[in-house]
């Protein structure tokens, strides 16, 4: 079953998980109590006055996780087909990836020198 | 019977078995069981009030939840804030429908016998499927966080996605062996591949031993819990949550953790087989059923274990363990399970 037909099963889920979803929560907000008052709906500062604004900065440490993700899993997008059907290569495709792998590990090699792992 | 028609009964009644295991048997009674257990670890009764053993536990933690205010802070962004957690429940349920719950059943009906796949969709993509659903869920948890307009959120929100995505990575790589190996990304093959072969535990103990780790990164469970942390972040990113859309990220959690344990089994312990059973015809199928769940509920009861026993990560320790450690050795299970099935004479 490689067709798209089978995918149909999945689709039927998704709808039948979004429903039910959407229902319980409509349920939810029929059921439950409805007492709102100004400092309820604030945001939670430890019981403190709201000081200044939330969306503050983030650490770049973040961004540089983000960006070696994408790196890293494009590389995983390559592994993928080459196992699938590695069984068929033998040796040269073994070879083939090593090489791959090989270049990889100097990017890696060199982005662990340059402290992009670390997290000080 | 129109074998179109069969075909979609069939589909329906699959749907509902697993989700009526999961959902309704399975969820409320694993939050009762990871408060027992959590009890039993640190010695003290648990929740024992509510029916015999605190069986009911669960069904009043439920009815509470409908009947708590659902509000929503002032400052939120609306749309975002009600859609996050539909993003983390919706992935959470459907990562299910690739994940081989038994072997076949025969079914005859006026004199046709249909034999029933026990998997809902034998899609070819597999495990990326899977892998696809679970990094949306990650958009559930970033949403939350910064739809909600509140410091801690964003910081739970933020340091899970740089976790997430990290372990994914480690996650990824270690399942390619166990593709490597098998020949096909379907999980049926992967369970086919170990009837006749080791399970893939032992020849690839390294890249088991990564996917279950990155498995506890992944469903934020600790000590890999950063996005929750409470002594340091209050609840994470679903601070500004109540009532049932805090339920939703609540249940969508637990529905993550026994999809990650079905994997787990899967991938690795053989899946609804064992080693010298044949597992044919009604009753076999239905004992493979019984067999998957029983190695499923060992797994769920190891996260739970772990959770009450091992103390929390630091960040930074966190994210070197998995760029520093689990990438390079995941690359070197690859090549490991490649050099094994080119060497190993047929034998794996």
């Amino acid at each position: 079953m490689g067709t798209s037909e089978a995918f149909l099963p999945i689709l039927l889920m998704l709808v039948i998980a979004a429903v039910v979803a959407v229902a319980l929560l409509l349920l939810n907000a029929l059921l439950g109590r409805k007492v709102r008052t100004k400092r309820k709906l604030g945001p939670y500062e430890s019981g403190l006055p709201l000081l200044d604004v939330s969306r503050k900065r983030i650490s770049v440490k973040f961004f540089i996780v983000a960006m070696m993700f994408i790196i890293f899993d494009v590389e995983a997008a390559f592994l993928y087909p080459w196992a699938v059907v590695f069984r068929k290569g033998g040796w040269p495709m073994f070879g083939e990836m090593v090489l791959f792998l090989g270049v990889l590990f100097l990017g890696f090699a060199y982005l662990w020198k340059k402290g992009a792992f670390d997290w000080e | 019977m129109d074998p179109l028609l069969f075909d979609a009964i069939a589909a329906i009644a699959k749907i509902l078995f697993v989700w009526a295991v999961v959902l309704a048997a399975l969820l409320p009674n694993l939050v009762l069981l990871e408060r027992r257990g959590a009890a039993l670890i640190q010695d003290r009764p648990g929740p024992n009030r509510v029916g015999p053993f605190g069986l009911f536990q669960a069904l009043a933690d439920v009815v509470k939840m409908f009947m708590k205010e659902d509000m929503v802070p002032i400052y939120a962004d609306r749309l975002l804030y009600n859609l996050a957690p539909l993003i983390m429940m919706i992935p959470a349920l459907t990562t299910f429908a690739v994940i081989p719950f038994g072997s076949q059943i025969p079914l005859t009906i006026g004199g046709v016998t249909h034999t029933i796949p026990l998997i809902i969709a034998d899609v070819n993509v597999g495990i990326l499927y899977v892998f696809a659903l679970t990094s949306l869920g990650v958009y559930g948890i970033v949403l939350a966080g910064w739809s909600s307009n509140d410091k801690f959120s964003l910081m739970g929100g933020i340091r899970s996605s740089a976790q997430i995505i990290s372990y994914e990575l480690a996650m990824g790589i270690a399942a390619t062996g166990v593709f490597l190996a098998a020949g096909s990304l379907r999980l049926p093959a992967v369970v086919e591949y170990q009837q006749t072969h080791l399970w893939n535990c032992i020849p690839q103990l390294l890249g088991c031993i990564i996917f279950v780790v990155s498995a506890f990164a992944e469903t934020n469970r600790l000590p890999f819990d950063l996005a929750e942390a409470e002594a340091e972040l209050v609840a994470g990113f679903h601070t500004e949550y109540s009532a049932f859309k805090f339920g939703m990220f609540f249940m969508g959690e637990y529905a993550n953790l026994v999809a990650a344990s079905a994997l787990i089994v899967t991938l690795y312990f053989g899946g609804w087989s064992l080693p010298g059973l044949a597992l044919t015809g009604l009753w076999g199928g239905i004992a493979s059923i019984g067999i998957f769940a029983v190695k499923t509920f060992c797994f769920i009861w190891l996260f739970i274990w772990v959770r009450w026993t091992l103390p929390r990560f630091r960040y930074d320790q966190l994210m070197a363990l998995g760029w520093k450690a689990f990438l390079p050795l995941s690359l070197l299970n690859l090549l490991w399970t490649g050099w094994l099935v080119l060497a190993g004479g047929g034998k794996f």
